[in-house]
């Protein structure tokens, strides 16, 4: 480390108090930060789980739909003609929607039915447990193994419940990458299935998943299904609208961006308040360096060192918090719905640029009025 | 090297405007040599400490000129004159303005490090120097573990651990005790015996 900035470093760290208040400052502000923007991403990736776990790369839906949960039936002529779309490898249909489950004991619990199409179930789990082709027999379902799996009680292979009066078989465990939003188990089971064991209105295909021959033909699909009266969505594109939805129509959002400021102002002004103080009791003795020689740009350089390495290591500390606490709440709730994301990353980084240049245009200004003529006259 | 250190002529400096107009400098000529020590007295208010940072690039005149070792210091640009200062000058202030976060060997180091030498080596030098104010053994403690004579010294060796050619010291005793003000001014002239022009205020 040059010289100057090694004084700067020691200028600050020997001063434990303030910098300890420094740190803690922009410690709890970028935890904030972090861990609200990491809860918001953790119940967007909920929210669009069924995207995620299907993967399927283009989803063809109704205009209306806003989030994986609020689908409206299509008619079967969609299905037909997504398939004759020039583009389209393939294409299948999906179904989703909510159902109660009559348990063992007599208690009821919704569910969420996904049903996958019957012939070449596109967008199957993976099987913790059983064998995939045992989805084709008699009443089979398979069951997802997540934070809500205990809520069927704890079902085995084999394990039987009651659908709408039907008749309900575990006939397999899977696992998928991503937990639902709403607290409620998964069951997978066929498309056919699906539609038989849940009272439908008259459409019932939920979703058309697209395979398309190349990635270059997904413009060229998404113009044909709007030609028919659809919206053909990317996989990122639908949840994009999932996460609009919650952003600018539940409020979810707003009230992040809200706490999440409040949190930026909360780091500024304590750490602002507390590094425009530092300065001010070394104001003499920057004045003192002023007089030996020291030229006004070094001593904006070692100001704007101290705060961008309390910046950092706050942001490092902030970060490291965040991640522990979300490691430790989903050793306890494996499917609690926070997760940290680049962009969480840049977010609290930008912000915490922001607070060190916000701390440290005061303290400049400071140190650059200061006249070493003033030390002189004491 | 030049035999004249200071050479200024002609010193005008005034501060506000007006009837506010308070003149500090009248037309204040002086001329110093290497190894001189130079006593500048004088009532509170009649621009002692105003003269000096003149001197020292501190503080522009109205007019006149300063020579230091024959250079005209006020047609530097700032970092130019912040440059030499900080190569030819030495300065203890009054209240010393030692960091108290800093040991004593580290302040003694400061102008070293500011000319960017490395900081081991800074640390060393300055421990030398210690050891001729007689505070090696205290160069690991904090300024606000010594005495105010021992700080004044600690300033004493910050000042010259750069050898600079002029050593400006301000009231360097006024809040010291008699006997501690004699040690540092038989210091001082001892110091400004080997060839550095000494201002004492």
């Amino acid at each position: 480390m040059k010289g100057i900035l090694r004084l700067a470093y020691k200028l600050l760290v020997n001063d434990t108090a303030k910098f300890s208040a420094l740190l803690l400052g922009i410690t709890f502000a970028v935890f904030l930060m972090m861990f609200i923007t990491s809860m918001f991403s953790g119940v967007m990736n909920h929210a669009s789980s069924t995207v995620i776990n299907i993967g399927a790369p283009v989803w063809v839906m109704d205009p209306s739909v806003e989030t994986i949960s609020n689908s409206v039936g299509m008619p079967d002529y969609v299905l037909d003609a997504v398939r004759s779309m020039q583009g389209v490898k393939y294409a299948v249909p999906l179904y989703s929607g909510g159902a109660l489950v009559k348990l063992g004991d007599g208690t009821w619990q919704s569910v969420t039915v996904v049903g996958l199409d019957d012939t070449s179930l596109y967008g199957r789990p993976e099987l913790l447990e059983g064998k995939i082709e045992d989805i084709y027999a008699e009443n089979g379902f398979i069951v997802v193994k997540d934070a809500e799996f205990s809520k069927l009680e704890n079902p085995r292979i084999g394990s039987t419940f009651e659908l709408n009066d039907n008749r309900g078989v575990i006939v397999g465990v899977a696992r998928v990458a991503t937990s639902g939003l709403y607290g409620i188990p998964t069951l997978y089971t066929t498309y056919e299935r699906a539609i038989q064991y849940i009272p439908n209105p008259r459409f019932t295909i939920s979703y058309v998943l697209v395979e398309p021959k190349s990635a270059s033909d997904i413009p060229r699909i998404k113009q044909q299904v709007e030609a028919l009266g659809y919206r053909a969505r990317t996989k990122e594109e639908f949840m994009k609208k999932t996460e609009d939805f919650f952003i600018y129509k539940t409020g979810g959002g707003t009230n992040m961006m809200i706490m999440t400021f409040i949190s930026f102002i909360v780091g500024l002004s304590i750490s602002g308040q507390t590094f425009y103080t530092f300065i001010l009791e070394n104001l003499e003795r920057f004045g003192a360096l002023k007089a030996i020689g020291t030229k006004s740009r070094d001593l904006v350089r070692m100001i704007l060192f101290q705060a961008t390495f309390t910046a950092l290591t706050g942001y490092g500390l902030g970060v490291g918090g965040c991640v522990l606490l979300i490691y430790l709440a989903k050793l306890r709730l494996p499917s609690y719905a926070a997760m940290v994301t680049f962009s969480n990353l840049a977010v609290s980084f930008a912000m915490v640029v922001m607070i060190a240049a916000g701390s440290s245009y005061a303290a400049v200004r400071r140190v650059l009025k200061i006249e070493p003529f003033e030390i002189f006259r004491g | 090297m030049p035999k004249t250190a200071i050479q200024a002529t002609g010193l005008v400096k005034w501060f506000g405007d007006g009837e506010a107009k308070t003149m500090a400098l009248r037309n204040v000529s002086l001329e110093a040599q290497f190894g001189e020590m130079v006593y500048i007295v004088g009532p509170s208010g009649s621009g002692k400490t105003t003269l000096l940072s003149v001197l020292t690039g501190i503080l522009k005149p109205n007019a006149g000129k300063v020579l230091l070792e024959d250079v005209d210091i006020w047609s530097l640009n700032s970092d130019q004159l912040a440059d030499f200062r900080l190569a030819k000058i030495g300065f203890v202030f009054q209240d010393y303005h030692l960091f108290p976060r800093l040991t004593t060997a580290e302040n003694v180091a400061i102008p070293l490090v500011l000319r960017d030498k490395d900081w081991g080596g800074s640390i060393k030098e300055a421990e030398k120097y210690l050891e001729v104010v007689g505070l090696k053994s205290r160069a690991e403690l904090y300024p606000v573990k010594l005495s105010g004579g021992e700080q004044q010294r600690v300033a004493i060796a910050r000042a010259i651990v750069d050898q600079p050619d002029i050593l400006i010291m301000d009231e360097p005793t006024a809040s010291l005790d008699g006997d501690t003000g004699v040690a540092i001014l038989s210091f001082v002239k001892k110091t400004s015996s080997i060839r550095i022009a000494a201002f004492w205020l």
